[in-house]
């Protein structure tokens, strides 16, 4: 900038016939019009390969992004699924079966339940034996080690924080030893897509790489076209901004068309899997709806295409316009 | 305007293409370079658009040290230059006006103030009516003649020509030399190569003569 600043100063004493500034700066913009356009119509008039193009940044674009949506929903779906959670209840050593029978029809009355299930120490034990391939250790024991136990599901519509209530009320009871949240296939869950995220990130770093090489590769060969071009603009005094200009917003373009049709793939995907997803939803009897990518998401995807195109013109720009120089 | 102040240039290959060239040009001059093929007389001019860098000795140009401009000025010092090179011709996926406009639109006139002295240019090359012609529709003349047309249309001090009628027939070549001596006339600067010995010669012009790299002939005005 300050060079240029320079250059207009030094230019302007320099000779009476030269713009002035306010000219200069017209036409610096009616440039960037002028390159802007131009490069649209080169890009549009080889509709193939720019085609070709737009897909490989699409398709490159869509991948991460629509595993990021897909996760979207997914946690969307499961932070509706955080009150239905069991509470497993211990009853106190040496209560009766027909206590226990009493507390869990106590239970059931309450507003908050939804269901009840016992379960006694004997089934419980034999349970245990055959899942777990103890069964000769715990025959030889002398007495069941196990509790009663009582299988709580709450209502439906009970928040987290009230089934935390439920629980500690339960957990206050006179003949309960120890009342638990069973919400660890939850954590699992959580974990799970923690994980997800962090894969997909990866992946949408390792595709954008791509996309820039990609990019940089495809304006090195809009370039090596235009070699005997540059070579006359440079001998006409054309400085090397000036040459980088239209390759530049050929970048601009192939990212933009390319995030365009990131949005549009991510859409047509939501739109092919609305109708099987709303089916499985409706199974559950869920309310659940899939969440596409808005219009905010799709504007973003087409900015991030446009930046991934200039900052992939650039690499090419930077690397191989000032080598090229009339001999 | 254009001084040589012993300068030599040697190719990486350890060619000597000027040796202690000293030579001076003067403002409204018009100057030929002549020698045999391979003399240095391209060399001399690629020095002066600094598309190289001597490897001794100084080259002044409009009072400036060339050793001076760095490589962000080079452009800058080109824009003051008009050149008509045999080599590096027009682009041929534009018109002619959008060729002789190609300097004009690099220093950034405003669209109107190009459209003016596009048109003006093209009617002192006598082009004014092939304006959206596209290059290879031209003769050979004709497209040498949008070459002169986009080197004056900046109103450059200095013209430079290297080998501009090369390809053309004699009547042509005289027209186009007559073309340079009318540019002379209004005051530019015009130094061009030819090895045309005998249509330069006819023209009452000075002429540097090289040999080998060596000036033999042209050293005063
Ligand atoms: N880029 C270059 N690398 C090496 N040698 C060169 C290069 N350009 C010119 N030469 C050599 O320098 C000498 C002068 O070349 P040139 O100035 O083009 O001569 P002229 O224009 O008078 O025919 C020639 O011998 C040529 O082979
Ligand atoms: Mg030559």
């Amino acid at each position: 900038m300050m060079g240029r600043r320079e250059n207009l100063r030094r230019k302007e004493g320099a000779s009476p016939s030269e713009a002035n500034l306010r000219d200069r700066y017209h036409g610096w913009l009616q440039h960037h019009r002028l390159s802007a356009a131009d490069s649209l119509l080169r890009v549009l008039d080889n509709l193939g390969p720019s085609l070709l193009t737009w897909l490989v940044i699409g398709i490159a674009l869509a991948l991460p992004v629509g595993l990021n949506v897909a996760l979207d929903n997914v946690n969307e779906l499961s932070a509706g699924w955080d009150s239905p959670a069991q509470i497993s209840v211990f009853l106190q050593e040496g209560i009766s079966a027909d206590r226990a029978n009493q507390l869990e029809i106590e239970l059931s009355a309450r507003e908050d339940i939804a269901q009840t299930q016992f379960v006694s120490r004997e089934e419980a034990l034999a349970e245990f034996s055959t899942l777990s391939g103890f069964a000769d250790v715990l025959a030889s024991l002398q007495k069941n080690p196990l509790p009663n136990l009582i299988l709580i599901t709450p209502t439906d519509n009970l928040q987290g924080s009230s089934v935390s209530a439920l629980r500690e009320s339960i957990q206050g009871m006179p003949d309960v030893a120890e009342a638990v949240l069973d919400m660890e296939w939850l954590q699992r869950l959580n974990r799970i897509m923690e994980l997800s995220r962090r894969l997909v990130m990866a992946i949408g770093l390792m595709l954008v790489a791509g996309v820039l090489l990609i990019l940089g590769n495809t304006i090195r060969l809009a370039i090596e076209n235009r070699r005997d071009e540059i070579v006359i603009v440079k001998l006409v005094g054309g400085s090397n901004a000036f040459v980088r200009r239209p390759f530049l917003y050929t970048g601009l373009w192939y990212g933009v068309g390319g995030g365009g049709l990131a949005a549009l793939l991510v859409s047509l995907s939501l739109w092919y899997l609305e109708e099987p997803v709303g089916n499985l939803v409706l199974l559950y009897g869920s309310a659940f709806q899939l969440r596409g990518l808005g219009v905010m998401g799709a504007l973003n995807l087409i900015t991030l295409g446009g930046l991934l195109g200039l900052g992939g013109a650039w690499l090419a720009v930077t690397r191989h316009i000032a080598s090229i120089e009339p001999r | 305007m254009i001084t040589f102040d012993r300068v030599s240039k040697r190719y990486e290959e350890g060619h000597d293409a000027l040796r202690e060239v000293s030579v001076s040009i003067d403002r409204d001059e018009l100057v030929f370079l002549t020698g045999h093929s391979g003399a240095g007389k391209s060399t001399m001019l690629r020095l002066i658009m600094l598309m190289d860098r001597p490897s001794r000795g100084q080259v002044t140009v409009d009072g400036q040290n060339l050793a001076t401009v760095r490589p962000r000025g080079v452009p800058q010092h080109r824009r003051n230059i008009g050149v008509v090179f045999q080599n590096h011709q027009l682009l041929f996926d534009r018109t002619v006006f959008d060729n002789v406009a190609l300097p004009l639109i690099i220093a950034g006139y405003d669209h109107r103030e190009v459209g003016r002295r596009v048109r003006a240019a093209l009617d002192k090359v006598g082009l004014l009516n092939r304006e959206r012609a596209m290059p290879l529709t031209l003769s050979g003349g004709e497209q040498q003649r949008v070459g002169i047309a986009r080197a004056v249309v900046g109103k450059p001090k200095i013209l430079l020509a290297d080998e501009p009628t090369g390809n053309l027939d004699p009547t042509l070549s005289a027209e186009i030399m007559n073309l340079f001596e009318a540019f002379n006339q209004v005051g530019v600067t015009v130094l061009i190569a030819s090895h045309d010995l005998i249509l330069i010669s006819r023209l009452q012009h000075r002429i540097i003569t090289l040999q080998q790299g060596r000036l033999v002939t042209g050293n005063a005005p």
